[in-house]
């Protein structure tokens, strides 16, 4: 017995290694990719630099550029200028924001937490309202119920989120009469928390979060509906059936159980999926995470600011790529003979 | 006729009835996949002809800015049974100095057809002034205008050709990638598959806007419409391709050990002709099946970046360029009509949708 428990131990400790070291490699090619963000466009941070001041008025003079050029590398081959980049960003050190006057850290660690609080909540709204949904579709195969579901789904996957957003905020306005814009009236912006404040934060999530969730939603349904109607057809189904096991505790406690796998796997590909519809929710919404953050970074060419947005979105998804991974692993048996 | 009769009919009038034969005749039976198809057709039908039912150019400014849509009127005095609009005039407020521009119904225009409007060149080829219809004097404007008085009508028919082909390119590139890339990886496995399976799941992991919008940016400003217009269909491929490439990929490694295969590898056959010869037609159909679907997602995803400005640029007119004009609560809430182009974009893409659900079944031999 506790042999057994040893090697599988073993087993999953090392297929968990594997997946590290994958992890670990795909993150190098993100952070080429993050990099490549920085020196795609024309001219390098400091041109941009000179520009903004020359904007406001003040000249620099050639060869304080030059020293200015020096100082930061930027006369380097471009792998020193990525090792020096990407070591730096190792360190927390992600460089500075034209835009918000500000260390990229310090900008992105003020969003990190609204992003994540986005992202939990739509997730499982996700997965609240996903999941029963495809249950009753395939329960109930094409019934009224189903074929409402599906034209749902289709809308769905045939609506932008941009625009789904956008007539959202005007419903919004047109029966409440407020108009939805960030996730805090302005009167709570950096202020201590208050209940007030709570309160007013509760009042504008549900759209947002709403949103983001329908972008993913229309996947979800399919998938569950597919895969569970597989299961129902399956003889283990016709066994309990027979010995006569009450139907809801039939369907839940079995086929659904098995339909929830490919639901499970696909976490870390829904949590990208998450970034993508934050990022376009929270433009046209004014949401303080950090989607919006590097579309506006973008539009000022502050490369610093928008690569380390790319390098943190996608290392985040990487991890969630990696837990959902293991769970499955901990999950199916199978997984772990192979 | 359900469908397994009509393949067991198809059968019997011949033994040898060909897989796209029997694909079609299971594909007839969807009807909501063969609606789509029609719809479509009339999509790429007005992408063909498009200056001609315009009878605006995208440009074409006029003194109406914001004009509610006209509406036809069928039966105004002396216009019996005729299609007729009212002109329109501007009214100031004395107050606010707010110009709004309302129907004017003294002023009635018939509406002419086939008439000769402002000058096109339809595919660079043939110079036209010809147009389906349009009003003598005044304007005709069935969608209302925009800020500058451009016909709004005019604008969202023409953005047609743009919005429809940007899929259609892409997944040409699409197909190449994939089918390259993961027939690589799932014909040769190895090293091969290992590498091109590492690089897939960083692209992967990118979230796909932020990752579509930080390429877009950096398509320069000073690039012309068309180089812009291949950008954006490259920069949509290099996300798109992995969807077709995994399914190849897995395909391939389950069809690369049949017998047959193994059989033609010891007579001698190269690699090339293994693959385009003997695999290829084995899952052609659900090549398509996939392809279909990815077109939906890049006319999305077009829309999307050139809505937030980092796609297409005006003059270039897409639906999403026309929907720049509608990006806030005010606009929307005083011009709804801005938003006609948001209305093709999801009719195109449910029929797509649809038209690929359609041929998924069809092109499944298990399913009757």
């Amino acid at each position: 017995m506790l042999n057994e428990i040893y090697a599988r131990a073993v087993i999953l400790s090392r297929y968990v290694l594997k997946r590290l070291l994958w992890a670990s490699v795909v993150l190098v090619l993100v952070s080429f990719f993050s990099f490549l963000v920085i020196q795609l466009p024309p001219g390098d941070f400091l041109d941009s630099y000179v520009e903004t001041l020359s904007r406001s008025g003040m000249g620099v003079d050639s060869a304080q550029l030059a020293s200015l050029r020096h100082a930061y590398g930027l006369d380097r081959s471009m792998i020193v200028q990525y090792w020096d980049w990407v070591t730096r960003f190792a360190r927390g050190d992600m460089g500075i924001s034209l835009l918000y006057a500000k260390k990229v850290s310090v900008v992105i660690s003020e969003r990190l937490p609204w992003t994540l609080l986005v992202m939990i909540a739509s997730m499982l709204l996700m997965y609240l309202i996903s999941i029963p949904i495809g249950v009753y579709s395939a329960r109930k195969q094409y019934s009224t119920g189903d074929f409402a579901a599906s034209i749902v789904v289709f809308l769905g996957m045939a609506t932008p989120a941009f625009l789904l957003s956008l007539v959202l905020m005007w419903v919004v306005y047109l029966v409440f009469g407020i108009s939805l814009g960030g996730l805090q009236s302005p009167q709570f912006m950096n202020q201590p928390f208050s209940w007030a404040a709570a309160k007013d934060l509760l009042w504008h999530l549900p759209v947002p979060i709403f949103v983001v969730a329908v972008a993913g939603m229309a996947n979800l349904i399919r998938t569950m509906r597919a895969t569970l109607l597989d299961e129902l057809g399956k003889q283990y189904v016709t066994t309990a059936r027979a010995k006569g096991l009450e139907e809801k505790k039939l369907i839940w406690r079995y086929p659904v159980r098995m339909a929830l796998n490919p639901i499970i796997s696909s976490g870390g590909w829904l949590l990208a999926e998450l970034f993508s519809g934050d990022t376009v929710v929270g433009i046209v919404l004014g949401l303080p995470t950090i989607g919006p953050v590097m579309y506006r970074a973008l539009l000022a060419e502050d490369m610093y600011l928008a690569a380390s947005c790319v390098m943190v979105m996608s290392i985040l998804t990487v991890i969630g790529f990696l837990i959902s991974d293991i769970i499955l692993a901990f999950n199916d048996p199978r997984i772990q003979l192979s | 006729m359900s469908a397994t009769s009509a393949i067991a009919a198809v059968r019997g009038e011949s033994h040898s009835a060909s897989e796209w034969r029997l694909m079609w005749v299971k594909f007839k039976d969807h009807r909501l996949a063969l609606a789509s198809l029609a719809v479509l057709g009339l999509f790429y039908g007005i992408a063909l002809v498009a200056p001609f039912l315009a009878p605006y150019d995208s440009w074409q400014p006029s003194r109406f800015a914001f004009a509610p849509p006209a509406k036809l009127h069928f039966f105004l005095p002396g216009h019996w049974g005729r299609p007729a609009v009212y002109g329109m005039k501007v009214i100031s407020n004395p107050e606010t100095f707010e110009r709004t521009t309302l129907p004017d119904p003294t002023k009635i225009l018939p509406v002419r057809f086939f008439v000769r409007g402002s000058q096109y060149t339809w595919f660079g080829l043939i110079d036209s002034n010809l147009r389906l219809f349009g009003v003598d004097d005044g304007q005709i404007n069935l969608l209302g205008t925009d800020i500058l008085g451009r016909d709004c009508f005019s604008r969202a028919i023409l953005a047609t050709r743009i919005s429809v082909t940007v899929g259609i390119v892409g997944v040409l590139i699409t197909f190449v990638l994939g089918a390259l890339i993961g027939g690589a990886s799932g014909y040769y496995g190895g090293v091969v598959d290992n590498v091109t399976q590492r690089f897939l799941e960083f692209v992967t992991c990118v979230p796909t806007i932020p990752m579509w919008m930080a390429l877009g940016a950096a398509i320069p400003s000073y690039w012309s419409d068309v180089k812009v217009y291949f950008s954006i269909t490259i920069i949509l491929a290099l996300r798109s391709w992995t969807g077709l490439s995994r399914q190849v990929r897995s395909k391939l490694l389950q069809l690369r050990d049949e017998e047959y295969v193994v059989a033609a590898r010891v007579a001698g056959a190269s690699d090339s002709r293994i693959i385009l010869t003997h695999l290829l037609p084995g899952f052609a159909s659900y090549l398509i099946v996939s392809l279909t679907l990815e077109i939906p997602r890049m006319i999305l995803g077009e829309t999307t970046l050139s809505f937030f400005g980092l796609g297409l640029r005006p003059p270039t007119v897409s639906w999403g360029v026309l929907l720049q004009d509608a990006q806030n609560l005010a606009a929307i809430s005083s011009y709804p009509w801005l938003m006609f182009p948001a209305v093709m974009v999801v009719i195109c893409v449910l029929a797509f949708n649809f038209l690929g659900d359609g041929l998924r079944d069809a092109a499944d031999p298990y399913k009757e």
